[in-house]
């Protein structure tokens, strides 16, 4: 595989990174990798959420410093403690949600922080317009460079957002995962785009999650798992199926606490779910005590499927069968009620409230309970707020103490005694590990498992292979707004997931 | 967080200290009987100053109440004058639900429209007091035409204090126990703090605001009876530019402008204040044109006091994330 001859010389490569270590609290994000660029070839970088390649990005472009390793531009070590300082040496990046500004002018967008001054100091106007539309113009893009951005569609966004990368004198270019939110036939524009920079001469650095354009585009391919560099090498060398491997192929060293479950009777049946842009014909029965997965690529619609499940947006069509009834779900005040509720993926943004002291986050859905006659009864509160932070070990001074002083992991603790404090009888779990320490991810494990056993019914929204695979009885793969699959039993494996979710070579068999 | 350390016993600290500045240069500021017709005179203030803490909690902001006191103070006039037997009471109840119908206006348009509250006040600001010179047709309506139980009934003394000043201790306490012991209080602060989190927890952010907007508005109509018959007239421009000393009673009063932070006891210290520079300098021999300075400066340190507290919170946060692991 391409590097067995330990560090790399580096022949020929414009950027590389060797034995690079980048650690944070509790974690380490990149364990000794490698990565070469080359001067018109494309390479991608491949791995599943969580392997790594959002963290490379932001060493590349000055954003993060690595903690061990060098990175080495035309085989000279050098260091980019600046975004400024990367960008100078000719490293841009295109990043997945491109920062650009509405209500300035194409040529202003490009420009904005290194515009061509006058004599006097002052913006030259004229030659910062001649300057953007030749860039436009060298990526094929017919864009007057003096309209406003707000006027113009996403795909010429997009172009502009390259246009601005290519503005400073670019040798490396970085694209994360740029087709994610464009059609096909803007894709098939990025792609020729991508032929044009590498007849150029840059170096292209590609991630996507969808093997159809890795192997369409790339010239060679770079493999990340768990921050560890696991292949790199030849992309006409290299199958998709020994590629999904590499990608997913692990020691299962990590320990699920998964109970044997006592699936019962039917709680919820979603029936022919469909939203005009976000989701289509989402069907599935949940059981009592059943954990089911949800596992999708970012963007196959999960999120936005639940929230729509809980009345926050509204299906276009479908109908939800709770316990033999059915339900219209029209706001999160009626989900409570008919007992659906949602731990949402951001804590900070949607879950706790943040200048509120513990106690009353978690009453806040329960406030009717531990009312009389229309007055809050407190000890009341605190008795609530105590039978379920116990239950969660939550460690905190006093419950009185604000949730925006408590850490991650504790937040998170918060927000899921709220929805428990409610009874419900079908809780959803958005991401429910994401972004905490190992540790809290067992306990979290743990307690979702406990829930199971009592009978209450779990719907785990995940983009963690091990995760989905440890804690699901079933699991349902979204992609691109519909269900690609249901799989359970032996055909829950960490190939057919990537396979379904990324729709790779399963066509007409998705369930 | 103790009381000691907390914004209320700061604010109150720093009240005491001006107390004791204004005594040393005229020792009869702070004999009971002065500082109970300071509180008297202050009450409107802390009345207008309790409904725009709501609104503010929520991430709104309402500049329409000074106008709204004068519109429904000026209706409770021409009521008094076509019907000068009415009982106080009933015309109590008329600015309670006149005040609350205007701001219920308010909350509507922010509300089912999403115009932004700032702008809506704005217009509905203006609208009021276009209203008032078509009711009036700018006239005066002085003292000798108002009846004496409408125009004495805020004067009358009970235990030292006038009426006016129980009935703003009143509306205090009620806040009180509105904020603290009731879902709509807590929604307020919740709605304000995170209005993400707030929509799913299944509150109606829409609503609360709206709500908010309502008490100020009943609120404000309850001052506007209680300045006419104070000050026995009314006219087109009472009250004129005090919405901006009832934001500024809230802002020193810890009510944080970014919505979900703030307390009654807050408030009520922060119209105090105001109310006690307003009152001291013409007695200490200030103009009163340093009142709109000192005023000024009152407001820029309680928000940089307040910008400094936010973020030694933040530091925090992140070293008990680190030793979370």
């Amino acid at each position: 595989m391409g590097t067995g001859q330990g560090p790399v010389a580096a022949q020929g490569a414009v950027l590389a990174l060797d034995r690079i270590i980048k650690t944070f609290p509790g974690v380490t994000a990149l364990d000794q990798v490698q990565l070469e660029l080359h001067a018109g070839q494309v390479t991608s970088l491949i791995g599943e959420n969580g392997a790594g390649k959002s963290t490379v990005v932001k060493i590349l472009t000055g954003i993060y410093q690595p903690d061990g390793g060098q990175i080495l531009l035309d085989g000279q070590p050098v260091s980019f403690p600046t975004a400024q300082a990367a960008s100078g040496a000719g490293v841009t990046a295109i990043h997945q949600e491109t920062v650009l500004f509405e209500e300035l002018t194409v040529a202003e967008n490009i420009f904005i922080g290194h515009a061509p001054r006058t004599r006097f100091g002052l913006i030259d106007t004229a030659q910062m317009r001649r300057r953007a539309g030749e860039i436009l113009a060298s990526i094929g893009a017919e864009i007057d460079p003096g309209v406003k951005l707000k006027d113009l569609g996403i795909a010429s966004r997009h172009l502009v957002a390259i246009g601005r990368a290519l503005s400073v004198e670019a040798r490396v270019v970085i694209m994360d995962e740029p087709t994610a939110a464009l059609s096909q036939k803007e894709i098939e524009e990025l792609y020729e785009l991508v032929e044009t920079l590498k007849a150029q001469g840059k170096a292209i650095l590609f991630i996507s999650h969808k093997f159809d354009e890795i192997f369409r585009i790339s010239d060679r391919y770079t493999v990340f798992r768990d921050g560890q560099f696991v292949g790199a090498g030849r992309i006409d060398e290299i199958s998709e199926s020994d590629l999904v491997k590499m990608m997913v192929g692990r020691s299962v060293d990590q320990i699920f606490p998964k109970r044997a479950a006592q699936v019962g009777d039917e709680v919820l049946k979603v029936v022919g779910y469909s939203h005009p842009t976000e989701f289509e014909d989402i069907n599935f029965t949940l059981r009592r005590g059943e954990i089911l997965g949800f596992y999708g690529l970012v963007g196959a619609g999960r999120s936005e499927f639940m929230q729509s499940l809980i009345g926050i947006t509204k299906p276009s069509k479908g109908a939800v069968k709770l316990e033999d009834h059915v339900k219209v779900i029209r706001s999160p005040a009626e989900a409570i009620e008919a007992g659906i509720v949602y731990v949402p993926e951001d804590r900070g943004k949607q879950g706790a409230i943040l200048d509120l002291p513990i106690f009353q986050n978690v009453t806040l859905p329960s406030l009717g309970e531990t009312s009389n006659r229309g007055f809050i009864r407190m000890a009341e509160e605190f008795a609530l707020t105590r039978q379920y932070t116990q239950r969660l070990d939550l460690r905190a001074a006093s419950l009185d103490t604000t949730v925006g002083s408590l850490s991650g992991g504790n937040q998170q603790k918060v927000v899921i005694a709220k929805w428990l404090a409610t009874r419900p009888k079908v809780i959803i779990l958005d991401e429910p590990t994401k972004g905490i320490d190992i540790g809290s991810k067992a306990a979290v494990h743990e307690f979702m498992s406990e829930l199971a056993a009592e009978g209450l019914s779990v719907i785990m929204v995940s983009s963690e292979i091990p995760e989905i695979l440890g804690m699901s009885d079933r699991v349902i793969v979204m992609r691109e707004g519909r269900i690609a699959a249901e799989l359970e039993g032996e055909d829950l494996t960490p190939e057919t997931l990537v396979r379904h979710a990324a729709g790779i070579g399963v066509k007409g068999e998705a369930a | 967080m103790s009381f000691v350390k907390s914004r209320e016993a700061i604010l109150l600290a720093a009240i005491v200290l001006l107390l004791g500045l204004i005594a040393t240069r005229f020792p009869a500021f702070i004999t009971p009987h002065n500082l109970a017709s300071v509180y008297s005179d202050t009450t409107p203030l802390m009345i207008l100053a309790l409904g725009q803490m709501v609104v503010i909690l929520t991430r709104c902001i309402d500049l329409s109440v000074a106008a709204n006191l004068a519109l429904t103070g000026m209706v409770c006039a021409m009521i008094n004058v076509a019907a000068p037997d009415l009982p106080v009471g009933l015309t109590i109840l008329i600015a309670l639900t006149m005040g609350a119908a205007l701001g219920a206006i308010n909350g509507l348009l922010v509300w089912k429209l999403a115009i932004p509250p700032i702008v809506v006040t704005l217009g509905t600001m203006t609208i009021f007091r276009g209203v008032i010179f078509l009711l009036s047709d700018g006239q005066w309506i002085n003292a000798h035409e108002m009846s004496a139980s409408f125009t004495g009934f805020p004067r009358q003394v009970i235990l030292g204090v006038t009426v006016m000043g129980w009935i703003g201790l009143a509306v205090a306490l009620l806040m009180a126990l509105l904020m603290a012991r009731t879902a709509l209080g807590r929604s307020f602060f919740a709605v304000g703090g995170n209005p993400h989190a707030a929509v799913y927890t299944g509150l109606n952010v829409g609503r609360a605001q709206f709500l908010a907007f309502v008490i100020s508005g009943a609120l404000a109509g309850l001052a506007g009876y209680l300045w006419i018959a104070r000050y026995a007239v009314a006219y087109v421009d009472i009250a004129g530019g005090f919405e901006l000393e009832v934001v500024a009673a809230c802002v020193i009063g810890g009510i944080s402008i970014a919505g979900g932070v703030g307390s009654v006891l807050g408030t009520v210290l922060g119209a105090m204040f105001l109310g006690i520079v307003k009152n001291a300098l013409p007695v200490v021999d200030i103009s009163p044109f340093w009142q709109l300075a000192i005023s000024g400066a009152a407001i820029l340190i309680a928000v940089a006091f307040n910008a400094r507290a936010g973020r030694s919170k933040g530091r925090v946060i992140l070293k008990s994330a680190e030793h979370a692991q």
